[in-house]
């Protein structure tokens, strides 16, 4: 038997990563919400984040790189959103996917071709994996700031779809495109904010990510992108408190199964499992609207 | 006035309306009556700005409304109440209303005119923090209307407002377009109610597979015969 603190140590590094799918899983729950699209790109958006920091930090400090990440990680989602969905808003929806995997494609071999395919160290962010002991337990500060900043932002963006104009558009507009056009509202605003805030809050996990893992490759972007959209589906796609739950589930979940001499190889495999369960008895995700087709 | 002229719009490979003219004028209730598929629809969506017309004009006192984007319609003082209410379901009635407004910034104007439609519809009052799918179907027409009327309209175009909705109901909505129109807006609305519509209207049209057939006062077509046979549901004597 293990004693306590060593459960509590999983705990914690389940929370932590359930935060970081958590931030992941809410850009492809809301795009999904307003576009009915599957944002494949969306863990490759994340990974640029990462080589965004690696080169910036060439030249500068990380501290003066980390805003410029986030700028330049929301600049590449609306650019994405503009040069490959938006020509297609009236295609079919299965268009847009394949695009969307695309973008996929293309963010992963752009990356292979600048990096020739190495993985590269992650700049280190001064502080940031100091360690400190609470009790018998000691973790590094992303392991504390992670799921603080987490349920931070989670709690804005709430208030923010839930008590201002844009938020009210959103919900709006992810109900009824016509209906909100009729209303004045300019859909294609709409989808921008939301490839906005979905890029913010997946170059904010990037660096918490990144930082924890040390290094960047061109293909990094795909287990976790793959485990957030999980994450989003098992919640319920469309629904941001859905998408959170659904990542910390996953990520306690997979924490505790890692530990397992035995299990451990099967960590992967147990997240889908787990997603089968779930849709088995709620097809719709654990918090998923009911989707009653439009007449 | 709203002047729609030789307006040929197609829609899914059908040329769904085939040169159209009809005028709103100021301050009316003109009504545009057609069976199922005649293009009414259509037409509406067309003014909104919805679907692009094939050719023809769509003026609102002068100022061309064709090709503009459909928030600038709206602007133009010229609002649409869809066809099955199209209310935002997961949405308040307050957020309802509210959205209803959302190219305004006068916010203590947009106060007074909540307490406006509250006062066309108290049953909106009392129900303001519902989720408007939780409504009735008339009380999600009473909203959609006055959700539509947030934007202070000039011009209100309604499209089968009393779809699915129980006789009585019916009548209450009619009422209300009434008193609407009243207060100055001029109403645009589209029925296969015919017989209520025409009651109520100042001038009708007769919209059949996209062309107008027949146009005169909401009494003048309620007396026609052949109006009567195809929509009124009366027989030749």
């Amino acid at each position: 038997m293990h004693e306590a603190s060593y459960y509590i140590q999983l705990l914690l590094s389940g929370i932590t990563v359930g935060s970081l799918y958590a931030l992941i899983a809410i850009g492809y729950t809301m795009v999904y919400g307003i576009l009915r699209l599957i944002n494949f790109a969306h863990g490759d958006i994340f990974m640029m984040a990462g080589f965004f920091m690696v080169y910036l930090c060439t030249g500068m400090s990380p501290l003066v790189a980390l805003p410029l990440v986030l700028i330049m990680t929301v600049i590449l989602g609306v650019l994405i959103e503009r040069a490959a969905y938006k020509p297609l808003r009236t295609a079919p929806r299965m268009s847009v996917m394949i695009s969307a995997i695309g973008v996929s494609y293309l963010l992963q071999n752009l990356a292979t071709y600048v990096t020739g395919g190495l993985a590269r160290a992650y700049p280190e962010i001064p502080g940031l994996k100091n360690t400190i002991q609470l009790g018998s337990v000691s973790v590094n500060w992303i392991t504390i700031i992670t799921p603080v900043l987490t349920i931070l932002l989670v709690v804005v963006l709430v208030l923010l779809i839930n008590h201002t104009k844009i938020g009210m558009a959103m919900r709006a507009v992810s109900r009824d495109f016509e209906t909100a056009q009729l209303m004045g509202i300019k859909i294609n605003n709409v989808i921008s904010v939301t490839f906005i805030i979905g890029s913010f809050l997946a170059a904010v996990a990037s660096v918490l990510y990144f930082t924890n893992y040390g290094q960047v490759s061109p293909m990094i972007g795909a287990m976790p992108g793959l485990k957030a959209f999980v994450a989003a589906v098992f919640g319920g796609i469309g629904s941001i408190p859905g998408a959170v739950i659904g990542a910390y589930i996953i990520g306690v979940c997979e924490s505790f199964i890692k530990a397992n001499e035995t299990f451990s190889v099967f960590s992967n495999a147990f997240t889908f499992a787990l997603l089968i369960c779930v849709l088995l008895f709620r097809p719709n995700g654990l918090f998923g609207e009911k989707m009653t087709e439009k007449v | 006035m709203l002047k729609i002229k030789d307006l040929h719009v197609s829609y899914g490979g059908i040329r769904a309306l085939r040169g159209v003219d009809l005028e709103v004028p100021d301050g009316k209730i003109v009504t545009l009556i057609g069976a199922n598929g005649a293009g009414k629809s259509t037409l509406l969506r067309t003014i909104s700005g919805l679907v692009k017309a094939d050719s023809g004009s769509i003026t609102y006192n002068d100022n061309e409304l064709l090709g503009k984007p459909i928030n600038k319609v709206l602007e133009e003082g010229i609002a649409q109440v869809p066809e099955g209410r199209r209310v935002f379901a997961d949405l308040t009635v307050l957020e309802n209303l509210k959205v209803g407004a959302y190219l305004r910034k006068d916010k203590a104007e947009i106060e007074k005119d909540i307490q406006w439609v509250y006062s066309l519809f108290p049953r909106l009052e009392e129900r303001h923090w519902q989720l408007a799918g939780t409504l009735s179907g008339g009380e999600q027409q009473m909203l959609a209307v006055g959700r539509a009327l947030m934007s202070r309209p000039k011009v209100l175009m309604m499209d089968e407002p009393s779809l699915g909705l129980a006789p009585l109901v019916v009548q209450g909505i009619f009422d209300i377009i009434r008193t609407i129109n009243q207060q100055g807006v001029t109403v645009l609305l589209i029925e296969q109610n015919a017989n209520m519509a025409l009651k109520i209207a100042d001038l009708a049209y007769v919209l059949e597979t996209g062309v107008i057939t027949k146009t005169g006062t909401g009494a003048e077509l309620l007396a026609d015969e052949s109006i009567k046979e195809a929509y009124l549901g009366k027989k030749k004597k």
